[in-house]
């Protein structure tokens, strides 16, 4: 690239009256591409890329049968974090995180109805065949009106203290559970098997894409959580920009993450809101920078683009 | 003849030797900006890797080597792109890189840089591991709150992967091709002007 005379500039910078140099775009663009492409060769060859295995329901149930089957009568009687999660999964008065008076959540509304008791248990169960002793008991269960089907799950809840897992069946001391027991126990045995997993998903057709429902039942049980803190995945641990093993993950999303570390998000019950229309603000403003008073002019003051441009200063600057 | 109009229109913003010049003003050489063209690069290789993984299908790379060796190439692209673009932006904000008329230029460019975030986030969630469910479960809750999640559900993997592989990388693409061709048609920002009066080679842009 050699220096050239000043040319006047219809091709460039209109704002621009000074010396001109070759320059061979293409050349340049040819040897960024080479050079980034064995960089990223290079880093694939020396690390890899992360591939944890899915958890599967069968995996919990039978890994922590105890953890199971207390998420699964959660889901039974409607007190689990799905079941009054609140839109879009279903209607529960006083849910959706507010920005101030807004409550975008609920106006969203419900797109993917959930009740847990019937998706992730009574259907279930509905679908095993040949097992008259669970058929009777989801007859007397559903049959049963809403305080009795309270009364078995609370003291099932209290009798899951005490109990015992055989071969991953839950044994607990006498009670009355009512159909609570043996429905739970073979809730137990179809996630063992893994007939659960293919249970939850939409069961009116062969191809499946949406994972929302075994997603979701996965989320409330503790052994979800405990693998994604092995693998620092938590909010607390800054997880939302983490990924799986030693990588580096979606570093970009640090501001995002960083607002729940800090007061008041990180104790706020809208927390989740309140990031987002911080941050959609923020991003907003990123955008918008160039017509804003003061940030527009900001890096002037900066100095950095004397550094960046130091030899343009030290030409014109030199021959003053 | 709007043929003959839109013609006339585009090689009038646009014409060859501004379109693709073999020269630049002498200000143009500093290592920054290597990064805008390595963004592109890295934008490449991040498409290229991209198209081989969804020609075989969202499982291979789980089952193969050479599939796991193209997943690897597509994250540490992506992780490059990521960087490149990064120091790109903030070289361009401590150049003041919207003066002159050039405010379309970094509008472009950071609204390249959302896009991508989205991007890469449906990327993380059509990964069909744990990764991904962990990404989702946690994801929902954020999108969720906002109103957004009705409609964008991070756990049905088929609305996912469409984002990822069509509508997000057109819209990253578009917006790429829209940019470069903003600074093409405005040139490369010069210096704020000099401190000497002599040097004022440079007409202060607003």
């Amino acid at each position: 690239m050699s220096p050239r005379q000043p040319n006047p500039a219809p091709l460039e910078s209109a704002d621009w009256d000074g010396p001109y140099i070759r320059y061979d775009l293409v050349k340049e663009f040819v040897v960024a591409l080479v050079v980034v492409t064995v960089l990223i060769v290079l880093l694939t060859v020396l690390f890899s890329s992360p591939d944890d295995r899915p958890v599967t329901i069968q995996q919990w149930s039978r890994t922590d049968p105890a953890g199971f089957v207390s998420t699964a009568v959660t889901e039974l009687d409607g007190s689990s974090e799905v079941a009054t999660y609140g839109p879009p999964y279903n209607h529960t008065p006083g849910t959706g995180q507010k920005i101030g008076p807004l409550n975008l959540q609920s106006a969203a509304g419900v797109h993917f109805p959930i009740d847990t008791a019937r998706d992730f248990v009574l259907n279930p169960l509905g679908s095993i065949p040949g097992n008259a002793p669970l058929a009777g008991a989801l007859k007397t269960y559903q049959a049963a009106p809403a305080a009795q089907q309270k009364s078995w799950t609370d003291a099932y809840t209290k009798g899951l203290d005490s109990a015992t897992f055989t071969g991953g069946v839950p044994q607990l001391p006498p009670g009355d559970y009512g159909p609570v027991a043996p429905m739970m126990a073979s809730l137990a045995g179809m996630a063992q098997t893994g007939g659960l997993d293919g249970a939850l998903l939409n069961a009116n057709q062969f191809y499946q894409t949406n994972y929302t429902k075994p997603l979701l039942f996965l989320s409330g049980g503790d052994y979800f959580e405990s693998r994604a803190e092995e693998q620092h995945l938590l909010g607390e641990q800054w997880g939302m920009m983490n990924e799986t093993g030693s990588y580096p993950g979606q570093v970009w999303l640090w501001l995002y993450t960083f607002w729940y570390q800090v007061a008041p998000f990180d104790t706020s019950e809208n927390a989740d809101a309140q990031v987002w229309a911080l941050m959609m603000l923020l991003s907003l403003a990123f955008i918008c920078i160039p017509v804003i008073p003061g940030l527009r002019s900001l890096p002037r003051h900066l100095g950095v683009h004397r550094l960046i441009w130091r030899d343009h200063y030290r030409r014109v600057e030199g021959n003053s | 003849m709007w043929t003959e109009r839109i013609r006339s229109r585009a090689v009038g913003a646009l014409p060859p030797e501004k379109l693709l010049p073999d020269r630049q003003p002498a200000y143009v050489s500093s290592w920054i900006y290597v990064f805008g063209v390595a963004t592109i690069a890295a934008l490449l290789v991040v498409v290229g890797s991209g198209v081989i993984l969804g020609l075989k299908g969202p499982a291979w790379w789980h089952e193969s080597g050479v599939g796991k060796f193209f997943n690897s190439i597509h994250l540490w692209a992506v992780e490059v792109f990521f960087f490149a673009m990064v120091v790109h932006l903030w070289g361009k904000f401590f150049m003041g890189a919207w003066r002159g008329g050039r405010a379309w230029i970094w509008v472009t460019g950071a609204i390249v840089f959302l896009v991508s975030i989205g991007t890469a986030f449906t990327g993380y969630l059509s990964q069909q591991n744990f990764d991904s469910q962990w990404i989702a479960s946690e994801g929902k809750d954020g999108l969720n709150s906002v109103g957004i999640g009705a409609f964008f559900n991070v756990a049905d993997f088929g609305q996912m992967y469409t984002w990822h592989v069509i509508l997000l990388p057109v819209a990253v693409v578009a917006l790429v091709v829209g940019h470069v061709l903003l600074v093409r048609k405005h040139g490369v920002v010069p210096p704020y002007a000099a401190k000497v009066a002599r040097a004022a080679s440079a007409k202060e842009p607003a």
